[in-house]
């Protein structure tokens, strides 16, 4: 590293790791680490897809909906998760456990529709597969089935 | 066939250090080191005639002889691995498999072009790829290839990744530059040129994965065996094409460049799915503009696509059947642009959500006959934009234009999209 501020994306990264989402706190904490004002770092906090400035579920979905994985049906899937789950796009369930978001091409084109749940990556996903997915997920929170 | 990039694979997990120098890894880097100077490396990737993987396709060895020579004060060396470009998944299935290409291919351009700090650029949901760098680099780290006085010569080079959180304006340039430094990834201006004023305001030269690992080979095979790869004289080596849609095989393979659209989709790729016509495709990545089955016996290099008023872009091909309606995927294509939009000028802020807006109304059958009009005209104004985005999304608008107007039309009169039952 040759500046402190290069560390941004990393600091808040770490940050969100711990709050669950990258907090106010969290913002005039990253700032004090980095020598930015609060400003600053929600300047740069607002710019990427995968820091969150908004609450958001104990685990989140990145559905893709870019052009691959929607000649592979990526609509019809977002559909059924949506419905699934009981949100819209965006929302996070009741219980607090999933947000459901679309996201931009994952780098797996050639195994869509892909999906990013967590740091784990979902390949050539069908409907019941995805409900299968949700439910080891939201077994594995401790939580029982909605 | 001979393979550049994949000649190290091994199946189902990545080439092992040992692996990769017992097959000749870093004799590329020990040839330079102890026969060729700076010069001399350079003038070898001029000679090769490679031209960039990341998109753009300009020539490297002259990318790299814009750096000044005699300024005082260091200069830097960038790998792009943004790769957020939709159906280009290529840089992520080379370093899966091999991420020592890479950092031999960064410490001879390093040494080409008298760096001393490196950097590699990771885009988020690649944290195979950069695990993989991170154990390659402290293994050439070990073996004396990277840090202080690399193997007695007195060259020394750092290499140091950089992991982003999303966003496909990252992967232009300047932007990335802006990304790396932890400042907001707007684009920059230009001029004045990375190669004068780059990261930090030093001179710095910025190349994708796939250019970057193809040096090696270029140094320790000879300019010449590389270019004569291609199967066109015009053309210079292999490319890393990245297959999705659909096919039969959706695979990354690495082929001569010069072989045939056709050659491609019924070879690697195994043909269309079962049942499935081919109806056209997106040649390079979502920025390209469409490719139909007139163009089947097309060969795949920058120059010819070129001549047929699309990009060999990235070789990420995505294969449409006959049953797919493409007023839908041009407006998935500019949903997209108009989503990573950066939002700093108004022809790309303002103009993308306009065109998506006429391009949704079409889709759901409310279109009327003028809108073609608007959408030709409008198309036009975001090539005034402040960086290469917005020129990109008109790829496929114009090309929808130019090759499936009547599906356009269709749309129309029928009041509703033709492929949805
Ligand atoms: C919006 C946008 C996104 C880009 N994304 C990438 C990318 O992810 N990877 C990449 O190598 N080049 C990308 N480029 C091209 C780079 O600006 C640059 O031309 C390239 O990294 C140069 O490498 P090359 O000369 O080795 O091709 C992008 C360009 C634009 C305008
Ligand atoms: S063209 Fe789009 S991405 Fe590029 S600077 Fe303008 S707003 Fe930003
Ligand atoms: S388009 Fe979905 S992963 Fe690339």
């Amino acid at each position: 590293a040759v500046t402190p501020r290069e560390a941004a994306v990393d600091v808040m990264k770490d940050l969100q790791g711990h709050y669950g989402w990258l907090t106010d706190e969290g913002v005039v904490e990253a700032a004090e680490i980095l020598g930015l004002s609060p400003l600053q770092v929600e300047e740069l906090a607002t710019f990427y897809e995968m820091i969150y400035r908004r609450p958001v579920g104990k685990k989140v979905i990145h559905l893709c909906d870019s052009i691959s994985c929607w000649a592979m049906g990526c609509e019809t899937l977002m559909e059924h998760m949506a419905k699934r789950l009981g949100v819209e796009p965006g929302g996070t369930t009741a219980d607090g456990i999933f947000t459901l978001l679309p996201c931009s091409c994952l780098g797996n084109c050639g195994n869509g529709p892909a999906m990013m749940l967590g740091d784990n990556m979902y390949e050539k996903l069908t409907p019941d597969e995805a409900d299968k997915i949700l439910e080891i997920e939201r077994r594995k929170t401790g939580e029982s089935p909605a | 066939m001979e393979q550049v990039l994949f000649r190290h694979n091994k199946p189902g997990r990545p080439v092992t250090f040992a692996e990769y120098c017992a097959e000749g890894g870093f004799a590329a880097l020990k040839k330079a080191l102890a026969e060729m100077s700076p010069d001399d490396v350079q003038q070898a990737v001029i000679d090769s005639g490679m031209r960039g993987r990341g998109g753009a396709g300009f020539p490297t060895g002259r990318k790299w002889s814009f750096v000044p020579r005699n300024l005082p004060g260091p200069r830097y060396l960038i790998c792009n691995c943004d790769e957020m470009e939709p159906g280009t998944y290529k840089d992520r299935v080379l370093l899966e498999k091999n991420p020592y290409l890479l950092v031999e291919g960064m410490i001879l351009t390093a040494y080409a072009i008298g760096v001393e700090h490196a950097f590699i650029f990771i885009r988020r949901g690649y944290e195979t790829p950069a695990a993989n760098l991170r154990r390659a680099i402290t293994e050439a780290h070990e073996a004396g290839f990277l840090g202080k006085n690399i193997l007695g010569s007195g060259i020394s080079v750092e290499l140091d990744l950089h992991l982003s959180a999303g966003r496909y304006i990252c992967g232009e340039e300047t932007a990335l530059m802006n990304a790396l430094e932890g400042r907001r990834a707007n684009p920059r201006s230009k001029p004045p040129f990375p190669a004068i004023k780059g990261l930090w305001e030093s001179p710095t030269v910025v190349n994708n994965v796939e250019t970057l690992s193809n040096v090696p080979f270029i140094i320790s095979h000879g300019p010449t065996r590389f270019k004569e790869l291609a199967k066109l004289p015009e053309a210079s080596g292999m490319k890393l094409f990245c297959i999705s849609g659909h096919v039969n095989n959706t695979v990354c393979v690495e082929l001569p460049l010069g072989m045939t659209l056709g050659e491609i989709i019924d070879g690697p790729c195994g043909g269309m799915l079962p049942g499935r016509k081919f109806k056209g495709c997106i040649p390079g990545g979502a920025a390209t503009p469409y490719l139909t089955a007139d163009h089947l016996n097309l060969p795949m290099d920058f120059d010819t696509v070129a001549g047929v008023g699309s990009r060999l872009g990235t070789g990420g091909i995505v294969v449409f059947d006959t049953d797919t309606c493409m007023v839908g995927a041009t407006l998935n294509l500019t949903r997209f642009f108009a989503h990573e939009s950066c939002g700093w000028c108004t022809p790309c802020r303002e103009g993308l959500p306009y065109v998506r807006e006429i391009l949704t109304r079409i889709e759901a059958g409310r279109g009327v006959p003028e809108d073609i009009d608007i959408l030709a005209e409008h198309a036009k104004y975001l090539n005034y934009a402040f960086c290469a985005l917005a020129p990109g999304a008109t790829g496929p608008i114009e090309a929808l234009l130019r090759l499936f107007e009547d599906e356009l039309r269709e749309h129309i009169t029928k009041k509703c999209c033709p492929f949805r039952r």
